[in-house]
């Protein structure tokens, strides 16, 4: 993976340098709140219900065990002893005091890691498909694109007061891991008729208030235009995003007001300008990069151990049934860790589980972990042979539990119980379904199922794209939760349909258990997915489910 | 005359911990809302909320947050304020930790 040259060093250093002082004369009074506020956003750290909270960016999800563990040593030392895994693949601590923030960051520096514009209207933080260079199915490894996207917006002088936030994501491969239709822009890897690898260039993606999804801006766009073309769209974007209205800001409203046609002109007139001044610089770099995403050198070992654990062992081929996922290499699997055991907050580890992850990607991982937006950890290059310990330290570490992409497997924002934006609290609806689901043992049976909750509007929790999605609202002062139906965050993404009138908190559980028990009855075979069935039925019968009194009101 | 209005407290973060606290009779700030004080009337609030917002080197975020009299003192009205007073729901955090 990338390890920070001398000018990456230096300049994560010198911003902690600059958010010391800033922080020393906002405590002194030198600085009003009004002026601190900007400067610690760039920096990560936002005002919460409770206390501040510092998001830290896992560029693209990728971690080595070096740097898991001072996330463990951080969350010890300066919060609660736990961490928050996100949506954008970073981890958030939510229980930082402002005077300890420039010694966390200095800690984070010395792994090569930051919390710059991880907040703000800059270029965040670039996620990336969490298989990235493990994944069977993928063209080239994405990471590099992503780290030269990095490189190339930390700090841009042109983009740090953009209209408004601007999200970029990255994959490899043909499925989308990544939910590049749901981003500002969205960079697929795809090969054009010549056999070279380039990018498909989506923009115009975005959940939120007004959820769309992305529209091709170019079909195949070579590597080494890569910089120039971003630039060119974010330039555009710069000068024609309205700031007028922070709810028409996003380069999303912007396409659907200009139109795709125009954008393309604009974006290719700019990109004609521009990309003279690149000269190359960027390949070079680029090539630079992709030495340092080098695969690991995989082994030979045998597989009949593994193959004659799953035998024996219900549990263990339980947990291989639903959490690995095909690699590339021969006799390889990738592991999904869950971190959303029943019961649990999603997306939570403690430091001590975090010790474990690392411990296990050091011991039999190729020194390497990332970060799903689905809130999980990754494992991405096990040997087989190597599983059962794997599953055993798991299992002592309480991370071995085995429902990746089934219905307790859900992604869910932090809501009111910490976000000062929040309009609901999305974690209990979360544990309460994970664990009704858990006793009524039927989560297997049921399948691939995602459920996504957000706490308000700006969908941190995806719900547009879950299967199933749930949007925790403010009604007349309680607590209140709409659901969406046939939604889909991969390479047929959907935006899902809203059901009908929202449920009150005590309502929201029984009213998935209607749904997903309706489901099963609805389905043609056991094979056919939450989703499938939707899309053959329609949302009729699945709106009965939920609203069954106006079903037979109607039918009377 | 100044108009009626829906009771409120002044409330913020407190700068270095950025835990919720409220705005006293005596100028001071309290982690308690039932410490807090009870305002009624708009025109007082609005130099109360002045008058708070110039405590800049301790608090931030200052804003007024309905609020009605209970039987110790000031109890939120809007379930929001209520977790401020609490936690989260989630762990035995923040305040409710004490």
């Amino acid at each position: 993976m990338y390890i920070y040259n001398d000018f990456d060093e230096q300049f994560v250093r010198n911003r902690v340098d600059q958010f010391r002082d800033q922080v020393t004369r906002r405590i002194d009074g030198s600085l009003t709140e009004d002026e601190f506020k900007p400067l610690r956003l760039m920096n990560g750290l936002y005002l919460q219900l409770h206390a501040y909270m510092l998001r830290v960016a896992v560029p693209y999800g990728t971690l080595n065990s070096a740097q898991m563990d001072k996330l463990a040593y951080i969350a010890d030392r300066w919060d609660k002893g736990y961490g928050h895994f996100t949506t954008r693949q970073n981890i958030q601590y939510n229980w930082p005091e402002l005077r300890d923030v420039p010694d966390i960051l200095s800690e984070l520096a010395d792994v090569g890691m930051h919390a710059i514009q991880t907040s703000g209207n800059t270029i965040r933080n670039v996620t990336a498909d969490h298989f990235a260079g493990a994944a069977a199915d993928e063209i080239e490894d994405p990471r590099p694109t992503a780290e030269l996207l990095r490189q190339w917006s930390t700090d841009h002088p042109e983009f740090q007061f953009l209209p408004r936030k601007f999200k970029v994501a990255v994959t490899g491969a043909k499925a989308d891991r990544a939910v590049t239709r749901a981003h500002d822009i969205g960079l697929r890897m795809v090969r054009n008729d010549a056999g070279e690898a380039g990018f498909e260039v989506i923009i115009g993606g975005g959940l939120g208030r007004t959820p769309m999804v992305g529209k091709i801006l170019r079909e195949f766009l070579p590597k080494s235009d890569l910089l120039p073309y971003c630039e060119a769209i974010v330039s555009v974007y710069n000068l024609l995003g309205r700031r007028d209205n922070k709810y028409k800001a996003r380069i999303k409203i912007t396409v659907h007001e200009n139109g795709l046609e125009k954008i393309q002109e604009l974006v290719e007139s700019r990109f004609a300008q521009i990309r003279p001044q690149f000269s190359g610089r960027n390949c070079h770099l680029q090539s630079q990069i992709e030495q340092s995403f080098a695969a690991p050198t995989y082994v030979a070992n045998a597989t009949d151990g593994y193959e004659a654990a799953r035998l024996a062992n219900p549990a263990f081929r339980s947990w291989t049934d639903t959490n690995l996922s095909d690699h590339k290499a021969d006799g390889y699997a990738i592991v999904s860790i869950s971190i959303k055991k029943h019961g649990a907050t999603p997306g939570d580890a403690t430091s001590d589980q975090m010790r474990v992850m690392a411990s296990l990607a050091r011991k039999y991982g190729h020194d390497e972990l990332r970060i799903s937006h689905e809130q999980n950890v990754i494992l991405p290059h096990v040997h087989k042979s190597d599983l059962l310990a794997i599953h055993a330290e798991l299992r002592v570490a309480d991370l071995a539990t085995a429902n990746i992409g089934l219905i307790s497997d859900i992604i869910a924002c932090p809501g009111m119980d910490y976000c000062a934006l929040a309009t609901a609290r999305s974690i209990p609806i979360a544990q309460e379904i994970a664990t009704r689901f858990d006793e009524l043992k039927l989560e297997h049976e049921i399948g691939l199922l995602k459920i996504k909750i957000s706490g308000c509007i700006n969908a941190c929790g995806h719900h547009h794209v879950g299967h199933i999605g749930i949007l925790g609202l403010d009604r007349a002062g309680v607590e209140n939760y709409q659901i969406t139906l046939g939604g889909d965050g991969t390479e047929t993404t959907t935006i899902g349909e809203r059901a009908g009138p929202g449920f009150g908190a005590d309502d929201i559980v029984p009213a998935i258990e209607r749904l997903v028990l309706g489901y099963l009855d609805l389905r043609e075979n056991a094979d056919e997915t939450f989703l499938a069935a939707y899309r053959r039925l329609g949302a009729e019968p699945f709106v009965a489910l939920l609203y069954p009194e106006k079903a037979a009101k109607n039918a009377a | 005359m100044a108009r009626a209005l829906t009771s409120k407290v002044v409330t913020a973060n407190a700068l270095l911990e950025g835990d919720a606290i409220w705005f006293t009779q005596t100028n001071e700030w309290t982690r308690d809302i039932a410490q807090a004080e009870l305002i009624t009337d708009e025109a007082h609030g609005d130099l109360r909320l002045l008058e708070a917002m110039a405590d800049q080197s301790v608090v931030a975020g200052v804003y007024l947050a309905d609020a009605k009299a209970g039987p110790n003192g000031p109890v939120p009205v809007h379930f929001r304020e209520t977790f401020r007073t609490r936690g989260p729901s989630n762990y035995a955090h923040g305040k409710q930790e004490a």
